[in-house]
């Protein structure tokens, strides 16, 4: 049952084939038994899950209409915080905190009966690709647990891929849900900009940052999409507008007669062989669905890069300012005659992680005056190019497409002393936030030359976020038509501890 | 050697040696500059739904946002948006067309986020200015201010400091922080630099405090109460040798909270900084504090490490771009300036010049005319507020706004003392039971028995006793010696205890003895 | 080019807060030097006739009215404190501005 889609899972509970305080415990169980091996939770709520299953399950026994994913287990990502329970966005700065509040995305959640299992592993403040700069360690690829699952939100993808958790939540700032989501070989979506409320994600950059739904199949994503998104009157940049018909189109998963437009920057030199090949063939595909695939430029995507490594440290040089061990968190230094001063300094000295810290410095720099222009300033205005770049695409276009990273899973290690290599990894993933519009990585094969899940990115203008499940859902029939089993089936199975 | 300064060095030798404030102002012209920080008094918080009660327990009004939570984001309160507006239009600004929030970074325990969500570049109201008047040896003078900008932000927690001496930071243990205050609706309004006032700089930037204070009373946005600091003065001064064209160094007095300390604070600093600059020694640009006991102030810290404050637009917040509509609905609502307010009270009511201005400077404005407005007699309603009421309040070091009388209870004891059923007398004994928390003027006349005694059967026999009593006395009334009629009506005073009308009382004697009344 | 010297990030680091050892710094101003020589490629198109794009939403007004709801207790807000006393946060002597 725990490999099964989610949607699947809730049908088999409103059948009486299976209840959810069972489901609930059957991915309890996968969690204690391979967790070890894979690290993508930092906590587990036993109790919570199973009393808010038993919850559900009496309300499915009293004939109360429920959510379409009632019952369903979900993964959350330790950046949204939960009422009660230890949340920590990967930081040490955070230990022991427990949220007196629960995030908007949370109550939605628990609103639809979707039993949350614990929270997941994520690089410290969702700052990383790889899920390598968690202050409480690596989560492994379950594809080959000597890689990366992706990151920021590796636990989360990680979790999915390992069938801890048929869903998952993420968050993604520059490409946190998408990119993990392509070297798990699952699905990531990054809605709208406003589309999710950000009230109870912890910023890391707030003009950027989207809560995301992460599955195994496009139609599960769908209906958590659904579940998650719509209007909130706690966060200003929430839109008030109807939610897209996501699972509408994700039933449908009709392509006849949408133009796809392959964005010519993002795929070509840089991109490894086997990424590159299982692109091709998706377009394909999705040109035999009745899609019609056609070239677009984005010149200016070769600054987005560069603008978004001045416009997220800034942004987060002051989120991450309230980390100053006075409220909350923890105090380091507070000995006999220490100052607040003092002990702000050595707690965020010793509480964040390196990566944490660049960030922070970089943009404290690019806010400081006399630099204001050149940096911030400027990438601001990278950031107007960006848009017009998607702008004029869109007339050409109804989705773009590209692959979601330029290569596979890297080697846990391999990048962590290289920044900028490490940053390059985010290169197709970026452009979407930077101009706030949605992004989907949806699988689309193994790589031959390594054997390691390909990413394919589908990107809608604003408040079109069908488009993509449209897209994704076609690829993904088509391509199970080829495959005959989901790609998922195809992972090497880990070793269960007893 | 220059001269000693009166601070440093007034102990001394025993004896002050200072400049005067006329050898300052002989040889330097001031320019002023006056932030003026209002609270709002809004029901809920700028960014967040907690209430804005003063004076709850501490961090009873805290939540997510306000304590800035991981997580929590601000909304706007569209009351603040609209008070600052209303503001603007009341200072004869430009509202904004596209105004945007930035954060202002900068850490301090009592600021939980470390970083202030203010206006920096493009604040909701620009270009304003505000006409203010000051009474002179010359006659009255007007001065207009200029306003620059008038911009919306949070205000910071509270800290206690604990240890060390006497609360101060400086010294303290550790300190302890309270919240409620943390995100209560602040907005700033900023001069330009106001030359050309003389030696009346103190006395303008009194007045202009002062008006600017009715003006945000009347438009209903804050409670202007300087003690509690829900209107806070920070005062800049510099000087330059007159007929100079640049600007001297100018010094930041914070936080002067109440209308005196603006003045004095002004002149204090403009003393210190013609000392300091008769002794060839530069002012340094630094923010002081004002003490209120010495009238004096005292450096903080210097600004010698420019703050770096970082200031980007707020990535949470999206603009606030009044159109012209509901500019114009703000407009509409504004209430009468109260310049032109006070003008025609002083008319209707038929108010010399001097009263006018000790009701202006007593508050007592709105109080009296509420209480005119409810039938009372201009110039008796003044009379009770100024004079009786006063007197309690300033016993008992309150307002007259404080004490337990309203503005009815004030109408009816004219009504009753007009109707003869009160003398002066016994209504300023119902005014002391009023305020003393014994009811309304009815209830106070019934349980103190404070009616007139007018059954003149009663007095007459009064009177028979009174004469009956001194009969010497009552002899000479009957020989003419009217003045002597004093005692015996004293005497009737005191056996009715006073609640007899002694006008009626001497009519009657005076008839009983023969005597004619006038 | 050099970009940033140890005093240069030592001045950041205080402006952020955060405790550096020399070490740290020198590190850190190397990283930055590659760091800020790749996103100053943004100044190539960031020309003057080109406005700026603080957020991706066109949204304007957004606001709440004017209405109290309820607060944290005290013991909620109080939570995550690392000390507290008579139900306000404790924290350090705090050094500089008298408010």
């Amino acid at each position: 049952m725990i490999t099964r889609p989610a949607h699947e899972m809730a049908a088999a509970m409103d059948s009486g084939e299976i209840t959810s305080v069972e489901l609930t415990q059957a991915h309890l169980d996968r969690i204690s038994e391979v967790d070890a091996q894979v690290h993508a939770f930092l906590h587990v709520d036993t109790e919570g899950a199973l009393t808010q299953a038993k919850a559900v399950d009496d309300a499915r026994a009293r004939g109360e209409k429920v959510g379409p994913l009632a019952g369903v287990p979900l993964a959350l990502k330790d950046v949204i915080v939960q009422n009660g329970i230890p949340t920590t966005a990967g930081s040490k700065i955070l230990e022991g905190w427990r949220p007196p509040y629960d995030a908007t995305v949370v109550t939605k959640m628990k609103n639809a009966g979707i039993v949350i299992l614990g929270k997941t592993n994520m690089d410290e403040f969702a700052m990383g690709s790889s899920t390598e700069n968690s202050a409480y360690g690596p989560t492994h690829n379950p594809w080959d647990l000597t890689r990366i699952p992706g990151g920021s939100g590796g636990g989360s993808s990680a979790s999915l891929a390992a069938f801890q958790a048929p869903l998952a939540i993420g968050t993604d700032t520059g490409g946190s849900i998408r990119q993990p989501a392509a070297v798990t070989g699952t699905v990531g979506v990054k809605p709208t900009y406003g589309g999710v409320s950000r009230y109870g994600l912890i910023a890391f950059s707030s003009s950027l940052d989207q809560a995301g739904p992460c599955a195994r199949t496009v139609l599960d994503a769908a209906l958590l999409h659904e579940v998650i998104a719509g209007h909130d009157v706690h966060d200003a940049t929430s839109i008030d507008a109807p939610v897209p018909q996501v699972v509408h189109a994700a039933r449908n998963g009709d392509v006849k007669g949408m133009k796809i437009g392959v964005v010519k920057e993002l795929n070509g030199d840089g991109y490894q062989a086997g990424v590159r090949s299982r692109f091709e063939e998706s377009l394909e595909l999705l040109a035999k669905a009745g899609a019609e695939i056609v070239e677009v430029s984005c010149p200016n995507f070769e600054y987005a890069l560069a603008a978004y490594y001045l416009i997220a440290p800034s942004e987060c040089s002051s989120n991450l300012a309230r980390f100053d061990a006075m409220r909350y968190g923890i105090r380091i230094g507070d000995a006999d005659g220490a100052s607040a001063e003092s002990v702000m300094n050595l707690t965020r000295e010793v509480g964040f992680g390196r990566e944490v810290k660049r960030r922070i410095i970089l943009g404290t720099y690019a806010l400081s005056s006399g630099y204001f222009d050149a940096y911030y300033g400027s990438a601001q205005k990278v950031r107007t190019l960006i848009m017009q770049d998607f702008n004029n695409a869109f007339t050409h276009a109804d989705v773009l497409v590209s692959p979601t990273c330029p290569t596979t899973a890297f080697k846990i290690g391999e990048k962590a002393n290289d920044p900028l290599a490490m940053y390059l990894n985010d290169i197709a993933t970026i452009p979407v936030n930077m101009a706030g519009i949605g992004g989907m990585s949806l699988p689309c094969g193994l790589a031959p030359e390594d054997g390691l899940p390909v990413g394919f990115q589908v990107m809608a203008p604003a408040m079109q976020d069908q488009r993509m499940y449209s897209v994704g859902a076609a690829l993904e029939a088509s391509l199970l038509t080829q495959w005959g089993a989901p790609l998922l089936s195809q992972i090497p199975a880990l070793a269960v501890a007893k | 050697m220059g001269r000693t300064s009166a601070f440093t060095d007034s102990s001394i030798g025993g004896g002050k040696v200072s400049l005067t404030y006329e050898d300052v102002i002989a040889k330097y012209e001031p320019v002023l500059g006056l932030e003026v920080h209002v609270e709002l008094n809004t029901h809920s918080k700028m960014f967040c739904g907690c209430s804005t009660i003063f004076g709850g327990e501490p961090n009873t009004q805290t939540c997510p946002v306000c304590l800035g939570m991981p997580g929590a984001l601000p909304v706007v309160n569209e009351k603040a948006i609209e008070s600052s507006i209303l503001i603007g239009l009341a200072l004869n600004c430009s509202i904004a067309p596209f105004s945007r929030f930035s954060r202002k970074n900068y850490f301090y325990p009592d600021m939980p986020k470390n970083f202030q969500i203010s206006q920096y570049d493009e604040p909701i109201c620009v270009n304003g200015y505000l006409d203010v008047e000051i009474d002179t040896d010359e006659g009255v003078k007007k001065f207009r201010v200029e306003i620059e900008r008038v911009h919306m932000e949070e205000d910071t927690g509270k800290s206690l400091h604990v240890g060390g001496a006497t609360g101060r930071i400086h010294g303290a243990d550790y300190s302890l922080l309270d919240y409620n205050r943390a995100g209560i609706p602040l907005v700033e309004i900023v001069t330009k630099i106001v030359p050309g006032t003389g030696k009346y700089a103190p006395e303008v930037a009194k007045a202009y405090v002062a008006e600017l204070r009715d003006i945000l009373r009347s438009l209903g946005v804050s409670d202007v109460r300087m003690e509690q600091g829900s209107l806070r003065c920070d005062a800049n001064v510099s000087l330059r040798l007159i007929g100079a064209q640049t600007l001297g160094t100018r010094s930041e007095t914070k936080n002067v909270n109440s209308l005196r300390s603006v003045e004095r604070a002004v002149r204090g600093e403009m003393i210190r900084h013609a000392e300091l600059l008769n002794r060839g020694e530069r002012v340094v640009q630094e923010t002081r504090h004002f003490q209120e006991e010495s009238g004096l102030t005292r450096s903080g810290r210097s600004k010698e490490q420019a703050e770096d404050y970082r200031y980007f637009p707020e990535p949470d917040l999206v603009p606030v771009a009044p159109d012209a509509a509901w500019i114009e609905t703000l407009r509409a609502t504004l209430p009468e300036q109260p310049t032109l307010r006070r003008k025609r009270l002083q008319a209707e009511w038929s108010v010399p010049d001097k009263e006018m201005a000790a009701m202006i400077n007593a508050d007592a404005l709105d109080i009296v005319e509420s209480t005119v407005k409810l039938g009372a007699d201009p110039t008796r309603a003044r009379g009770w507020w100024l004079g009786e009421i006063s007197r309690i309040a300033n016993e008992q070091n309150v307002t007259i706004a404080d004490l337990k009388i309203t503005p009815t209870d004030v109408a009816e004891i004219v009504a009753l003392v007009l109707q003869g059923d009160l003398t002066d007398k016994l209504a300023r004994q119902v005014v002391e039971g009023v305020i003393a928390g014994e009811g309304t003027p009815a209830s106070v006349i019934e349980s103190r028995g404070l009616k007139v005694v007018s059954d003149e059967s009663a007095l007459m026999a009064a009177i028979e006793r009174a004469i009956a009593a001194q009969p010497e006395t009552a002899e000479k009334i009957r020989n003419g010696h009217i003045p002597a009629a004093g005692a015996l009506i004293g005497a009737v005073m005191k056996e009715t205890k006073g609640q007899a009308d002694a006008a009626r009382v001497r009519e009657l004697l005076l008839g009983h003895l023969g005597q004619s009344v006038d | 080019m050099s970009t940033l010297s140890r005093s240069d990030v030592a001045h950041l680091a205080r402006l952020a807060r955060i405790d550096m050892t020399d070490p740290e710094l020198d590190s850190l101003a190397s990283e930055l030097d590659v760091i800020l020589e790749a996103v100053a490629r943004v100044q190539e198109v960031a020309t003057d006739d080109i406005l700026p794009t603080s957020h991706p939403l066109p949204l304007r007004n957004v606001a709440r009215p004017d209405v109290v709801t309820p607060s944290l207790s005290p013991k909620d807000a109080l939570s995550g404190a690392p000390a507290s006393e008579d139900q306000r946060f404790r924290v350090p002597q705090i050094l500089g501005e008298e408010a």
